[in-house]
């Protein structure tokens, strides 16, 4: 029987809280919904994760920090899994995920995804995290990276990354 | 044909169309006209070359010989792709690759739409996580087709005129063959001919607003899925296979 530090799950995802998406550091993969499950089988740690989208290519990079932090921490008999299902979707953020979000200059997803209005765009009511002001607009459905949009605030004229729903 | 060689085929079209449209879009890359709208190319040409993997590696899972989807993409040669022509045709200019994003995105997303509905679990879960992503390409196309169409004299000239030339390679997006027929039966794969009906009313409100005349449907070019290309995928793939090629053991 291999030696754990700690085989209590609630441990191990206060290790995987140190895992963060490169591209918004801010955040952990618990914060953004990308850490689905983590379960014993048997001896080995699975740890299921989900890609915000299809084409991100901060995954591998996820990837890999989970095996490092498990393995400093060690936990070397660790499996990684991606499924697709069900698909990730910005509601699944964390309350204080959306507040990093704010306080790190992008705004926050609005509402739930199931909102026709902001997929296609029309909502207007993307508040800038500069100056609170909600008098903004949609410069471009797609910014730096997949997951944001290109904003820019009518009043205190700053240009600013929206999370987009999905 | 076997279920299983019918089933591989079936994925590669979909992967393929995928791929080479994502690759022709990567090619805006540094080159759009303007800086938000090169980005959004590639945002969505990320979109789809991150679809195309999903695809390939259930196509390598389902082949059962070992390859992977690098291996898909890099070490097969022309006649071994099944895109559909109009993902090949060039970029022309930004007229002319968004009427191709528009023809191709509003074909892809009833297309994925009805893909959820797959008895394979697996490629339901593949649409369903891409179909939120085809959502925003379609929109964005459809935008664009818009604000060209009803634009100026000269946009909406250019605009008519790539309508014009690439309304030859929407045919095959809808041509059904023994392929297709299988995967219907096996309630896996997608009825082309009830998609048509949502992709007609979609093309024909969008062209509208856009003050844009629907081309008449005359000869349309085929083969793609077939394996019968255009001489502009050849290009494309002495492009994109060169250093996987020239340098097999290239690790990033």
């Amino acid at each position: 029987m291999a030696v754990y530090p700690a085989t209590d799950i609630t441990e191990i995802k206060k290790i995987l809280e140190h895992v963060v998406d490169p591209e918004i550091p801010v955040l952990t993969i618990a914060d953004l919904g990308i850490l689905r499950k983590v379960e014993w089988e048997g001896e080995q740690l699975l740890v299921t994760i989900t890609p915000t989208y299809s084409g991100c290519p901060a995954m591998k990079m996820i990837e890999e920090e989970i095996y490092s932090k498990l393995k400093q921490e060690g936990y070397e008999n660790v499996v990684v899994k991606s499924v697709l299902s069900p698909a990730w979707t910005t509601d699944w953020l964390s309350p204080e995920g959306r507040n990093k979000l704010e306080e790190y200059g992008i705004a926050p997803p609005l509402h739930a995804s199931a909102d026709k209005k902001i997929l296609l765009g029309t909502n207007k009511h993307v508040r800038c995290p500069r100056c609170k002001s909600e008098n903004t607009e949609m410069k471009s459905q797609f910014g730096s990276t997949a997951c944001k949009a290109l904003y820019v605030c009518r009043d205190c004229k700053e240009p600013f990354d929206y999370f987009k729903c999905l | 044909m076997t279920k299983q060689e019918a089933l591989f085929e079936y994925l590669l079209r979909i992967g393929d169309n995928s791929l080479i449209i994502g690759h022709r879009m990567g090619e805006w890359c540094g080159h759009g006209p303007i800086l938000e709208q090169d980005i959004a190319l590639i945002n969505i040409a990320l979109d789809h070359i991150g679809q195309a993997r999903n695809w390939l590696q259930l196509a390598c899972t389902v082949e059962g010989k070992g390859r992977t989807e690098d291996d898909l993409a890099y070490l097969r040669d022309a006649y071994d792709f099944r895109n559909v022509l109009l993902c090949e045709q060039p970029n022309g200019h930004w007229g002319d690759t968004l009427v191709r994003g528009f023809l191709f995105d509003t074909f892809n997303y009833e297309f994925t739409k009805a893909m959820t509905q797959s008895s394979n679990s697996d490629m339901a879960d593949i649409a369903q996580k891409s179909l939120k992503e085809i959502s925003y390409h379609k929109n964005y196309s459809c935008d664009w087709m818009i604000r060209l169409g009803d634009g100026t004299e000269e946009s909406h000239e250019k605009m008519q005129h790539a309508l014009e030339n690439l309304w030859k390679y929407s045919g095959e997006l809808f041509r059904m063959d023994e392929v297709d027929e299988m995967m219907i039966q096996e309630g896996i794969g997608v009825d082309l001919n009830e998609i048509k009906k949502e992709w007609d009313k979609t093309v024909n409100e969008t062209l509208e607003e856009a003050t844009l005349k629907r081309p008449e449907d005359g000869w349309m070019q085929k083969g793609g899925k077939k394996g019968v290309h255009t001489e502009y995928l050849g290009y494309i793939l002495a492009e994109m296979q060169f250093l996987p090629r020239a340098y097999p053991d290239a690790k990033w």
